[in-house]
């Protein structure tokens, strides 16, 4: 366990090589009000790790740093590799087809149907043939349980099958890295149990790397004990002695800075007040 | 009502004229660069040509048609009515076919491209297209401006002509004119010079109002009533900038080809 920055400075790219995303000493405020301040942490390549803090902590901003959406004030992002800081805009849009994004508000395209959504990047690349790209649209919204969709628009979908539309379409092409911002968020418990499932199953199937935003605390636990069985075809949680290695680790943010970097039982173990209150 | 100092109006008001000037650049420049989006520039054409028409038919036709009422009252003093013609293919050809055309298709499609992409952006869309790898400018912008400017040319040949057709109308019917003496007026006053003049307008004006329209959009804060100030905005700016630029360029050319 790391409490707060535990990356040593100046890294070079090819100390990156190996690591999904790394944020070293990254800053950034709007105006006046600083959302981050100093944060610096790594995410190792097949792993997953949630993020935690208040509304406003700046979750979301870790996110779109790491795709470049944003620039930090101070401070250097490397993913896969790539320093985003440094990079123009131009240059982004290749690294960001190896990146998913599953958004909020999931940010479908309301004017798409289902499948017009989930195929965009496919099309975009636009080496893909017709009855190719059907047929992988098909298998990804069958693999988020959602195939009879197809020829909808965004508008007719419930809020929880919008999210595991946005998860399709983040997916399609296997990202080497995947980010959520808060998947389950203001859904129904049944409904996050089903995208909790999707994300360890993404995890354990295609060892996807990924950063999770969320508020709920319970749906980082279940995926820190548990694991996709390929065989059954569900998550289950992992037996004490087990020797199964699910690579989940969580981060918890405040007043702009990192103030726990562990495990499920370096958070448990935790004698921060603020954390056990959190947790409580 | 928190007060702004002038330095930070004048501050925003260059980053605005600088982030306006880089998206007109890159819209002109995703031209020569892949990849391009011809099946989406179509869509936008029939949006803004086909779409656009039966208002700049309309406005074209009575345009030239009270052109031709007002412009007979001076005309009759002079004894010069024959010349009814003349002044209706000038003035529709040199200055209101296009400008006229060009506030209408502003009023119609700088607010649609506004909306449109501004309620993209306040529903994370745009950054949704960023994230999946697609250049907004590219897939959004280049292709409106594309089509604007295209069809905002052809439209404004269809006012001029719908104008003169507006001018003899009146003056066949009302003023008692003989229709191939109208006709012959007009077509022989026009010169090359009136023509360039009132054909490059529409091609400036339709890409001010096009990447002032998707501006707006795509600089939207704030929630659906962003959106709907950044139409009133875009509309408004488009318009102002319009007659601005007429103007300017109306003296340019005077003086660079004669009048």
């Amino acid at each position: 366990m790391s409490l707060t920055s535990a990356i040593p400075g100046n890294l070079a790219a090819e100390d990156t090589q190996h690591l999904a995303i790394v944020f070293e000493d990254v800053a950034l405020a709007f105006d006046d009000i600083v959302v981050l301040d100093g944060v610096s942490f790594e995410l190792k390549r097949g792993e997953t790790k949630a993020i935690f803090g208040i509304a406003g902590a700046g979750k979301t901003m870790i996110l779109k740093l790491a795709l470049g959406l944003i620039k930090p004030d101070r401070g250097h992002i490397w993913v896969l590799g790539h320093d985003v800081t440094e990079m123009r805009e131009e240059d982004l849009f290749e690294l960001r087809r190896k990146i998913g994004m599953v958004f909020q508000e999931s940010a479908l395209f309301d004017s798409m149907t289902v499948r017009d959504n989930v195929a965009f990047r496919l099309i975009e690349e636009g080496d893909v043939p017709g009855d190719e790209l059907d047929k992988r649209v098909r298998e990804v919204l069958r693999f988020v349980e959602l195939e009879r969709t197809i020829d909808m628009l965004p508008s007719e979908l419930s809020g929880g099958m919008r999210r595991r539309v946005s998860i399709a379409r983040a997916i399609i092409t296997q990202p080497e890295v995947i980010l959520y911002d808060s998947p389950t968020g203001g859904l129904d418990p049944i409904t996050s149990t089903t995208i909790v499932q999707l994300i360890v199953k993404q995890r354990d199937v295609y060892k996807t790397s990924s950063l999770l935003v969320t508020h709920r605390l319970q749906d980082a636990f279940t995926m820190a004990t548990s694991y996709f069985d390929t065989k059954t075809n569900e998550m289950k949680p992992i037996q004490p002695g087990s020797n199964i290695d699910v690579k989940t680790s969580f981060l918890i943010l405040r007043d702009g800075k990192i103030i726990l970097d562990g495990e499920a039982a370096d958070l448990t173990a935790t004698k921060d007040e603020y954390i056990k209150e959190y947790i409580a | 009502m928190e007060l702004i100092s002038p330095v930070d109006i004048a501050k925003q008001m260059v980053m605005a004229v600088q982030d306006y000037s880089q998206l007109a650049a890159r819209s002109l420049s995703n031209v020569f660069r892949r990849p391009r989006y011809v099946a989406d520039t179509l869509v936008q054409m029939d949006q803004v040509g086909v779409g656009s028409l039966p208002i700049v038919v309309l406005t074209g036709f009575f345009t030239g048609a009270v052109l031709a009422l007002q412009g007979s009252n001076t005309l009759d003093r002079f004894g010069s009515l024959s010349l009814i013609g003349q002044l209706v293919s000038i003035s529709m050809v040199r200055e209101l076919g296009p400008v006229l055309t060009s506030l209408m298709v502003a009023g119609r499609n700088s607010s649609g491209m506004a909306s449109e992409l501004g309620s993209m952006k306040v529903t994370e869309q745009i950054d949704a297209m960023r994230a999946l790898g697609t250049d907004p400018s590219k897939k959004l912008v280049t292709p409106r401006v594309l089509s604007t400017v295209t069809m905002l040319f052809f439209l404004t040949m269809i006012s001029d002509l719908v104008g003169l057709s507006g001018g003899a109308m009146v003056s066949t019917l009302m003023l008692g004119l003989n229709s191939n003496q109208y006709w012959s007026k007009a077509w022989q006053s026009l010169v090359w010079q009136d023509v360039t003049m009132g054909l490059t307008k529409p091609i400036i004006f339709g890409f001010i109002l096009s990447t002032i329209g998707c501006y707006y959009g795509l600089s939207t804060k704030g929630g659906t009533q962003g959106v709907g100030k950044a139409t009133t905005q875009a509309v408004v700016a488009a318009s102002v900038l319009i007659l601005v630029v007429d103007f300017f360029w109306t003296r340019l050319l005077m003086t660079m080809i004669g009048s």
